[in-house]
Parts: C-alpha cells; sequence; structure tokens
C-alpha cells in the first residue's frame, strides 16, 4: 500500500505520447477498472486464478495490474486487434517484472476452444463510445473506442463467449458507459445464468462510468 | 510465444477449418529464459493442458528429446518430471517464426514473440 492507502499502479514510465498516437493512452475508464481489481482484491485471490485473460489490452496497464496483486501465480494472457498495443503491452509486462503472454488477435477467436470453461478472470475495457457504425472493425486507434451502435457492436460480439470460457467460479469484469444500456447486456449474458454486481460507478466528464462484474449463478458450467 | 500459449491457440476461426489444433510450428529464431521454477503454478497448469499437443510441439522445436509422450503419473511429486515441462512451457520462447494451420495450411507469422492471428480482409467471413 502508499500512503494514500492505494495499491501501487503499474509503472508505465517507458510510454511517451508518441505511443499515444497508436495506442488507447490509458484513462479515467482504464484507472476505473483498476480500482475495481483493487476493491475485489481479497475476493480475487480468494479465487486463486489460473488462468487470466484480457481482451483488447491497449497498453497492458489493467492485466499488469491484476497480476502484481494476485498472490499466486496464474497465467497472464492479453489480446487486442492493434498491432502496436500487443507489442506496448509486452513491454509494459516487462516494465514491471511481469509476464504475460500477447495475442494479436479479434477478441478471443484463436482462443475459444482451449479455453473452454478455463477463465478464471476476464477483463474488458471495449471501445465503447457511440459512433456509426461504419467506425467499427478498424485495427488502429479508432478501434480503442468507436463502438457503433449503442456503443456495443464490439462488446456483443464479445457477450456469447463468455459463457464458454469462464471457469465455474471465473468472474468477468466489463467496463461501461451509460448508453451502452447495461439492462439489456444482463438480458443477453441471461439473468438466470450471470449475477451482475455493479463495482464501481464515476462521472467524468460528459461519462457516466461503471465496472460490471458478471459471475454464474450456479457453478454447473458442465466442465 | 511460450509453448504454453501455443497449447491454447487453434484456428478454427478460419473458414473451412473444423479443429484446427494443434498449430504446427516453424521456428526460426528460439531462446530461452530463465524463469522461476514453480511446482505448484506448473501443476496446476499441466492439468489444463493438451499434454499431446505439447508433445508434437516440442517435436516441432526439436526439443521433444527427454519428453514423456503422455502425462507421467502423480506428476505433481515427481520433480524431474515438473522441471522438463517448466522449461519447456515456460522458459523456452519462439521469437521468430510461423504457426500453420494443420487444415489449410494458413500461416499466421509470429514476430518479436507474438503470434499474429489476424485475418486479412478477404478471408473474414463476416459469420464467424
Ligand atoms: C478502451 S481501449 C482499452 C485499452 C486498455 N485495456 C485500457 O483499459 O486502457 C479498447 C481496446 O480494445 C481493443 N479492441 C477493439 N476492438 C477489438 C477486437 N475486436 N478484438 C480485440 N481488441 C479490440 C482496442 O484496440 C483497444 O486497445
Amino acid at each position: 500500500m502508499t500512503e494514500s492507502g492505494h495499491l501501487p499502479t503499474p509503472d508505465i514510465s517507458h510510454l511517451s505520447s508518441s505511443d499515444y498516437l497508436k495506442i488507447y493512452e490509458p484513462a479515467e475508464d482504464s484507472f476505473l477498472l483498476i480500482d475495481a481489481l483493487e476493491k475485489d482484491v481479497n475476493f480475487l485471490n480468494q479465487l486463486r486464478p489460473t488462468v487470466c485473460l484480457e481482451v483488447g489490452c491497449g497498453s497492458g496497464l489493467c492485466l499488469t495490474f491484476l497480476a502484481q496483486i494476485l498472490q499466486t501465480k496464474a497465467l497472464f494472457i492479453a489480446t487486442d486487434i492493434n498491432p502496436s498495443a500487443v507489442d506496448i503491452c509486452q513491454k509494459t509486462a516487462q516494465q514491471n517484472n511481469i509476464s504475460i503472454q500477447p495475442i494479436l488477435t479479434d477478441l478471443v477467436s484463436c482462443l475459444g476452444d482451449r479455453l473452454e470453461h478455463q477463465v478464471d478472470v476476464l477483463l474488458f475495457n471495449p471501445p465503447y463510445v457511440v459512433t456509426s457504425s461504419s467506425e467499427v472493425g478498424s485495427h488502429g486507434i479508432e478501434a480503442s473506442w468507436a463502438g457503433g451502435v449503442k456503443g456495443r457492436e464490439v462488446t456483443d460480439r464479445l457477450l456469447p463467449y463468455i459463457d464458454k470460457v469462464l471457469s465455474k467460479t471465473g468472474v468477468f469484469y466489463l467496463v461501461i458507459v451509460k448508453e451502452n444500456l447495461p439492462d439489456e447486456i444482463k438480458d443477453i449474458l441471461g439473468r438466470d445464468k450471470f449475477h451482475c454486481d455493479v463495482i464501481i460507478t464515476r462521472k467524468s466528464g460528459p461519462e457516466h462510468l461503471s465496472i460490471l462484474r458478471f459471475q454464474r449463478r450456479h457453478s454447473d458450467c458442465n466442465s | 510465444m511460450k509453448l504454453l500459449t501455443h497449447n491454447m491457440l487453434s484456428s478454427n476461426f478460419v473458414k473451412g477449418v473444423t479443429k484446427g489444433f494443434p498449430l504446427k510450428i516453424m521456428a526460426s529464431k528460439i531462446e530461452e529464459k530463465e524463469v522461476d521454477f514453480n511446482p505448484e503454478f506448473i501443476s496446476r497448469m499441466i492439468a489444463k493442458l493438451d499434454w499431446p499437443a505439447l508433445y508434437t510441439a516440442a517435436g516441432d522445436i526439436k526439443k521433444a528429446e527427454g519428453l514423456p509422450e503422455t502425462i507421467t503419473e502423480n506428476y505433481e511429486s515427481n520433480e524431474d518430471f515438473l522441471k522438463i515441462a517448466h522449461n519447456l512451457l515456460l522458459q523456452v520462447e519462439i521469437i521468430e517464426g510461423d504457426l500453420i494451420c494443420p487444415e489449410t495450411g494458413r500461416k499466421f507469422p509470429i514476430t518479436n514473440g507474438i503470434p499474429n492471428m489476424l485475418l486479412h480482409e478477404d478471408e473474414v467471413t463476416g459469420d464467424k
């Protein structure tokens, strides 16, 4: 703990403004996700995770933080669709003496089968800004924010994988803004299947951000 | 890319591919990096592995020597076995090379240790 009572956040002094032309610069949403993980530190350690996965890792800040606060060793896999992001994520991990396995891929498309019911902690801070659909689907910096209709076009493509990849006790942390219509997200994941907690909410400028945490109601995912 | 990561990857998101596992490894640059031996973690990971795929992958990069073809019984308490697994899974790093889809031959490059599993625009069908 630092004097402010917070766990120290990862060192990102290796990143400069030229990196942030190519990848998402950690912002209020990234730090809110970190705060949610910090709030859940005891809960997360009790889960004793073996496989942790961050989709859309960007700088790798959030997954590096998770690796730092867990007391037992785990496998940390990071995916992003932006080639610069996976490169920089690898550097962020090295800078903090953490081992992360970055993969350049769309969401979890190359992992879905083998990670069936294996993921203990899944993080996703998606491109959540409401934009036109035509802005979605780039592999550059625009992919950091452009969320299309309801800001949900990318998130909605990940949701069908959640039931498949989460382990019995697995948890899924999702960053949202109000415009993403969280009630619809809960419906899509299935209210009888997943329990949802709002871990933190924060207003930042025009954005009303929340971190949702989903966990199975019954640990009977047939794994 | 570690062999542990390789064990989790498949190419079945490619159009027409059913299993896409394990991906064949063609490595042009391999390094070994010292990683602290943690028998408890390695044991937890082995339980999640597809061992035959690890055995094949080790063969692809000519590191199968000394590796049993099937998982040793009671491996949790077999330090020799855990050390072999530790080295293969965590210390060996494929820095440059290709992963090859076993069904279509499609190559996925590994650059600077990171596998590129993205499809080109003309390969994306939209339904996967
Ligand atoms: C809001 S940024 C979050 C970055 C980082 N996790 C953070 O919290 O600072 C969203 C990230 O998702 C990535 N992304 C967007 N679409 C993706 C997709 N289809 N598959 C994987 N990553 C994607 C972007 O490249 C970007 O790095």
